[in-house]
């Protein structure tokens, strides 16, 4: 599915990106709070959901490779973080349901959760 | 590719607007060098994961990346308080962040393993009261 799709599944606001809905196709998605395990865990090309709203989840974000952002619970991020994800074309979305709920309908929507490889200690 | 390619950036202390500027810089100098997405990708996390322990825990600090023929190698380095316990650092989960930094989703305990993971070869120098050089080299394969 595209982003355009994710938008619709979460009823999503669209806080930057509107204009590359369409053309980004994703398959995986991660979900944390922790910026590190995004850092450790997240699949590249995958799409990230969180509840934080700082300028270093856009980041995060765009180390990682991944094309968009759903920020849940209905959290606003602030104009830093926005003018970062105009720089680097990342799409930002709003979804005003949980974590919980959020990750649910896009599981049963189709969307893949990233692979956890076995770690040595 | 000839000659290496050096560059130094001065990190401050704390500054969570800027924190990541360095490794964003050194993300966009190896894309543009036509290196592979995986090895800037490793490449970006070692930076950013090295930058924010200066951010956080150096008191600042300098970053260098140096690419050459076969390898990259980011180095960091600060003059803050040293790592008392390294193998303990090295646990993921472990952490002597503050809670103002884990409420920005820092301080997870995972950026030392992070940055060992995404590196071919890892080397800390730490000593109390005089600060911490980190050294990652990633293999250009």
């Amino acid at each position: 599915m595209n982003l355009r799709n994710v938008r619709d599944i979460l009823n999503a606001e669209v806080l930057w990106g509107e204009e590359l809905l369409d053309e980004v196709e994703v398959e995986y998605a991660f979900a944390s709070d922790l910026m590190s395990d995004v850092l450790a865990f997240a699949t590249p090309g995958s799409f990230l959901l969180t509840g934080l709203t700082n300028v270093q989840i856009v980041r995060t974000a765009s180390m990682m490779d991944m094309p968009g952002v759903v920020f849940v619970r209905g959290k606003r991020p602030g104009s830093e973080a926005l003018s970062l994800a105009e720089n680097m074309r990342i799409p930002l979305l709003l979804s005003c349901k949980s974590m919980f709920e959020s990750c649910g309908l896009l599981f049963v929507a189709g969307i893949l959760p990233c692979k956890i490889l076995q770690r040595r200690s | 590719m000839g000659e290496p390619v050096l560059l130094e950036f001065e990190v401050k202390p704390l500054d969570f607007l800027a924190a990541g500027e360095a490794a964003e810089h050194v993300k966009e100098t190896l894309k543009t060098l036509g290196l592979s997405s995986d090895i800037c990708r490793r490449a970006a996390v070692v930076a950013y994961e090295a930058e924010m322990n200066l951010v956080i825990h150096g008191g600042g600090g300098r970053m260098v990346l140096r690419v050459e023929e076969d390898r990259i190698a980011i180095i960091a380095v600060d003059k803050g308080p040293g790592i008392p316990d390294l193998s303990l650092a090295m646990q993921e989960g472990y952490s002597t962040a503050p809670d103002y930094i884990r409420e920005m989703g820092f301080g997870a305990g995972m950026g030392l393993s992070n940055i060992k993971r995404n590196s071919d070869e890892f080397e800390i120098d730490t000593e109390i009261g005089k600060g911490t050089k980190l050294v990652s080299v990633i293999y250009i394969k």
